[in-house]
């Protein structure tokens, strides 16, 4: 999935560049191109849209169909800023929470993740001490933490950035250490020639070197995150966008989970987007050696 | 005294519990100024001596003293030219020669020092006008000779050459040889190149030093070039030392020092 999409992103990139250098801004092919892009999404939508309609507009159906989940949870979609204090708050404030809990937990597994990847990629001995260790922790479901990590901190919001830093830690160790394996010997001769120090080294050779590599795992790592973050929220409770799905569920507000999801997956598709964008602003030459 | 000494400089891989035994008793005394190439059937470990010299390897036995000095590490006085260039790719032309510049002349030249000396290095391989480009943008030539001006900029007392010119096109690789013995008439510098073009070996070299074929390999023949300096290649073509030089080295290495495989063919 995540490579189909990333073949995606490049020839959207690729598209850009050569719209870019014809010249005028706005051509028939220019608007053609964007059309072929964005007609068949906007086409299978609606698509979908009309037999969701059709197939829940019943009276028996367990699910509202997308008008009545508009008019139901009209009040959700309009107000997304209300605060009345609590956990009675708009959208806007539930996904702020968890995207800060995403942000915390990502950024600390993207420090670690990357010095213990740099460890296990250049040291035999690191490799064989810790992978092992890491192949079996990296299999403990997310939510398995939750309880040992309430434990630990006994508070929902430090529980709820470990479980995030738990769970995207992973990818990203596993994949640095690929890309400092991958470091062409040529790269470290040169350095052996200038006599870079090791931190020197670190920074003008080995990050920007694995960069490609680095950026796949927080890929990967910050779409684990947010698929965490919404189950350990059910949990914790608190503000976030996972107690908010919980607690429409808990008062049988069906219409607002739905809208609640749908803001859950177009935001994780950002997520997705923004890493991947910053990996191939950051990366532009490495990957074409 | 000798600029740069091989004395009885030998080398021997353990894989798997075999030890192979690659260069045996490689004996070489080289003077300052002097421009010398090794040449040698692919797999003979002329690529080896280069990098035991560069101190990317360790001689198993013997040694190598530069200015009376044993060296067993790399450094930026045996500044090495790659076969592959060796840019990096993320960095620019420019960025890449300040890369080894600003580490080597650190606390010796001021910072406007530094960066006049890179453009001074530039200018010298031709290479300004591609000075703010990545290496993925330019040609392999192009990138032959920010990886020579990278090396030149080091001011090494002795560059490696590695097979500079071999992933490079005749015409090309014709061009960066006249570069490279302008750049060796104004520097003075002394080189060690590892070849297996012998046109190659003899317009550029004083003395061409020839390796019998590995396991076990070693000096077979050293051969000096008296053709005085500059060489224009159109002139040497029916030149009587040039013919004689080339037709010396084409015995070494086809008749004599044949490879097994070439010999069966």
């Amino acid at each position: 999935m995540a490579s189909s999409s990333a073949l995606a992103l490049g020839t959207a990139g690729r598209d850009k560049a050569s719209a870019k250098s014809r010249g005028p801004f706005v051509t028939m092919k220019g608007i053609k191109g964007v059309a072929a892009r964005v007609i068949p999404p906007l086409v299978v939508l609606a698509v979908f849209m009309l037999l969701w309609e059709m197939l829940c507009s019943s009276p028996t159906a367990g699910l509202p169909p997308p008008s009545r989940v508009v008019t139901e949870a009209w009040e959700v979609i309009a107000h997304p800023f209300y605060d009345n204090g609590g956990t009675d708050k708009g959208l806007f404030w539930h996904l702020a929470a968890s995207l800060q809990r995403v942000a915390l937990g990502f950024s600390l597994a993207v420090i670690a993740g990357v010095m213990l990847g740099t460890l296990v990629g250049q040291s035999e001995w690191a490799m064989r001490g810790l992978d092992p260790i890491f192949q079996v922790l990296r299999t403990i479901p997310p939510l398995a933490w939750l309880p040992l990590s309430l434990a630990a901190f006994r508070d929902g919001q430090p529980s709820a950035i470990f479980v995030i830093f738990i769970t995207s830690i992973w990818p990203i160790i596993i994949n640095t250490a690929v890309g400092i394996r991958n470091i062409p010997q040529d790269y470290r001769n040169v350095s052996a020639v200038i006599r870079l120090n090791p931190i020197e080294f670190f920074w003008k050779i080995m990050l920007p070197s694995a960069a490609p590599y680095i950026f796949t795992g927080l890929r990967i790592g910050v779409g684990l995150s947010w698929l965490a973050i919404v189950a350990a929220e059910m949990l914790i409770g608190g503000v976030g966008i996972g107690f908010f799905i919980w607690d429409a569920w808990n008062s049988s507000h069906i219409s607002e989970i739905i809208v609640a999801l749908v803001y859950v997956g177009l935001i994780g598709f950002v997520l997705d987007r923004l890493v991947a964008g910053l990996g191939m602003l950051v990366t532009r030459g490495t990957s074409v050696a | 005294m000798a600029h740069l000494t091989l004395s009885q400089v030998g080398i021997s891989f353990t894989r798997g519990g075999k030890t192979s035994e690659v260069l045996r008793a490689v004996d070489l005394s080289i003077a300052k100024g002097e421009f010398v190439s090794i040449i040698g059937h692919s797999g003979c470990g002329k690529s080896t001596v280069l990098n035991i010299v560069a101190g990317l390897l360790k001689a198993s036995t013997g040694g190598v003293l530069l200015g009376g000095k044993e060296v067993n590490a790399p450094g930026p006085d045996r500044a090495v030219v790659f076969q592959n260039h060796s840019l990096l790719p993320w960095l620019t032309v420019r960025e890449n020669v300040a890369l080894a510049v600003d580490k080597v002349f650190r606390g010796k030249k001021t910072r406007p020092e530094r960066t006049e000396w890179i453009e001074h290095n530039l200018a010298l391989v031709n290479m300004m006008h591609a000075a703010d480009k990545r290496p993925a943008e330019i040609s392999g030539g192009m990138k032959q000779r920010v990886g020579i001006a990278r090396a030149l900029a080091m001011e090494p007392k002795v560059l490696l050459m590695d097979e500079p010119f071999g992933a490079l096109d005749a015409l090309t690789r014709a061009h960066l040889q006249d570069s490279i013995m302008e750049i060796q008439m104004r520097l003075k510098n002394t080189v060690i190149m590892i070849t297996h073009d012998v046109d190659e070996a003899v317009l550029l070299s004083d003395r061409i030093v020839m390796m019998t074929n590995g396991p076990s390999a070693t000096i077979g023949e050293i051969l000096t070039v008296p053709l005085k300096r500059p060489r224009r290649r159109l002139d040497l073509v029916e030149d009587a030392t040039y013919v004689h030089a080339r037709a010396a080295v084409l015995e070494f290495l086809y008749a004599r020092h044949a490879q097994p495989a070439v010999l069966a063919a």
